[in-house]
């Protein structure tokens, strides 16, 4: 397998204060890469710095060309969907109209039709919701219309932040099927951040662990789910 | 009872032109936080090029769309220009920018124009209208010009693509740019459309005003306050707010002797007070909608 996102020492700040020193990792095309680590650690920088959202050095390429000197909506337009941290939804506009903006970019308006019945049909209470005013949705809610809206960009890589928080456990499972689902049937490779490592382990087929800006450990998923010591040491389960 | 009907009727005509002004006042503000001092200029200058070229010979209404073009072309050139360089910086500078603006036009205006007081064409004629003259034929007329720009205003943010992305960019930047909208073009096309709703309510006003560089001076006045009273951050909100204004101006002038003509100016400031004081958010601009 080839690499989709390759990243080498990245570095990013916020104003003055640097947050990032000098991270390296990948995506591999049609793969899933997970960001653990705690409270802090730069996982959420990462994502921006992936998107230019903050200021940032370093090597980033995407299926083969650099976007370190590219905005954040041209980024967007390779083909990158950015699930953030705080779901980035329109509270002021409908459910459909969120849906739309995330394919705000494309122009062939009959596939997009479809794609929202796509995503309904990932989460139907999205449909039962259509009409409704984003900001209204429970937090669950707003993170499936997070993942629905950056579908619809038809993303060849989804940058995920989080992607379980705040929600109950049964939802978590499901959501997490859907991923795996979107990463095996549909191709697209995820980068998924997460606190809950042994979810993310499930998901991922490289892991990196990250504490304060740096990355301290990296492998295989499968052998770090299998690690005890490694599990102890740096995951804490 | 005539007679106040007749006076509602007139303020609601130019209360289409205060909601006008209002319009692009919130569109602006919504699109990069900050009033627009200079709009009432930008449409005076506006008027200006649609008078010269009606002297030059164009037919009425070419010469209008064409004004309307060259002021949407010009509100995007002034955002790209003047306004984009400045973006992050502080209110003071922006404050500073729309009053540098504001002089420029005006002053520009007089040195092409001069400052005489010019007679402007209306397309509807001044007859008076509904029998007993209610309203004349140029009043009607300037609410109808100002309802089909509203309608097409409704349609173009409500169905179309641009407009959603318009939207979506003034209400959330951020997430704006994670979907691939770019922003910055967006808020230039909010400052031509600003610009080109301007340009239309100094062409329906200016007949009744006359064109000289400082006739949108009442009219930005009224308009602003037309903007506080429907809330900054709603559209809906300041054609609401401009119309009131437009009517109650015009009554206040008819039926409280003390006003009259002269201090009728003060309405408009008593307004703006008013409101900030005791409904800050305005009449239509509520808060967000949350969960709590
Ligand atoms: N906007 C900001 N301005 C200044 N410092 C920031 C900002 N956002 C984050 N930081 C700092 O950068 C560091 C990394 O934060 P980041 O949000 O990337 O962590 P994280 O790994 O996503 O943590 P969490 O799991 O809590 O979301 C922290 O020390 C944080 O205080
Ligand atoms: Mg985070």
């Amino acid at each position: 397998m080839t690499a989709l996102l390759e990243v080498r020492d990245l570095h990013a700040s916020y104003g003055t204060t640097r947050v990032l020193h000098g991270l390296s990792f990948g995506v591999l095309e049609g793969g899933v890469t997970t960001l653990l680590g705690g409270n802090g650690a730069g996982k959420t920088t990462t994502l921006r710095a992936l998107c230019g959202m903050v200021l940032r050095t370093g090597e980033i390429t995407f299926a083969g060309r650099s976007i370190a000197h590219l905005s954040t909506e041209d980024i967007a337009r390779l083909g990158i969907a950015h699930v953030p941290d705080g779901r980035g939804t329109f509270v002021r506009l409908t459910v459909e109209e969120n849906l739309e903006l995330g394919a705000i970019t494309r122009r062939d308006r009959n596939a997009i039709a479809q794609d929202v019945e796509r995503v309904f049909g990932y989460f139907p209470i999205l449909q039962k919701r259509r009409g409704q005013q984003a900001g209204t949705l429970s937090g669950g809610e707003q993170q499936m219309l997070a993942i629905g809206r950056a579908l619809m960009l038809q993303p060849r890589l989804m940058l995920l932040d989080e992607p379980s928080f705040g929600l109950a456990p049964r939802l978590v499972r499901e959501l997490f099927g859907i991923l795996a689902a979107l990463n095996k049937s549909e191709g697209v490779s995820l980068l998924v951040v997460e606190q809950n490592a042994a979810l993310a382990l499930d998901l991922a087929d490289q892991a990196y662990l990250v504490e304060t800006g740096r990355i301290v450990f990296s492998g295989a998923a499968r052998e770090i789910r299998e690690d005890e010591k490694i599990r102890r040491s740096y995951l804490g389960y | 009872m005539e007679l106040f009907l007749q006076q509602t009727l007139a303020g609601l005509a130019t209360g289409t032109i205060y909601a006008c002004i209002a319009l692009a006042i919130v569109m602006t503000y919504q699109a990069i936080g900050h009033l627009n001092f200079a709009q009432g200029e930008m449409a005076m200058f506006s008027t200006f090029i649609a008078w010269q070229l009606i002297q030059w010979g164009t037919p009425y209404w070419i010469a209008f769309l064409a004004t309307v073009a060259v002021s949407f072309a010009g509100g995007v050139l002034i955002e790209r220009i003047v306004l984009r360089p400045i973006q992050h910086a502080p209110v003071l500078s922006h404050v500073a920018v729309f009053i540098g603006l504001l002089a420029i036009l005006n002053s520009l205006a007089g040195f092409i124009w001069d400052f005489n007081v010019k007679p402007f064409p209306t397309p509807f004629g001044t007859a008076p209208l509904l029998g007993n003259g209610f309203i004349d034929a140029h009043q009607a007329g300037m609410i109808a010009i100002t309802l089909l720009l509203l309608a097409f205003l409704y349609g173009f943010f409500r169905f179309t693509r641009v407009g959603l992305a318009m939207r979506a960019a003034a209400h959330d930047p951020v997430s704006a740019r994670l979907v691939g909208i770019r922003v910055g073009w967006m808020t230039a096309l909010g400052w031509g459309m600003a610009a080109a709703i301007g340009a239309i309510a100094g062409m329906m006003i200016a007949p009744i005003v006359f064109l000289e560089p400082n006739m949108m001076l009442g009219v930005l006045l009224y308009g602003f306050a037309g903007a506080v009273l429907g809330g900054l951050s709603s559209p809906v909100g300041a054609v609401i707010g401009g119309l009131i204004v437009g009517v109650v101006e015009n009554l206040a002038g008819t039926f409280i002797p003390v006003i009259g003509g002269e201090l009728k100016f003060t309405i408009a400031l008593v307004i703006i007070v008013a409101v900030l004081v005791m409904k800050p958010q305005g009449l239509l601009g509520r808060p967000v909608l949350h969960r709590v």
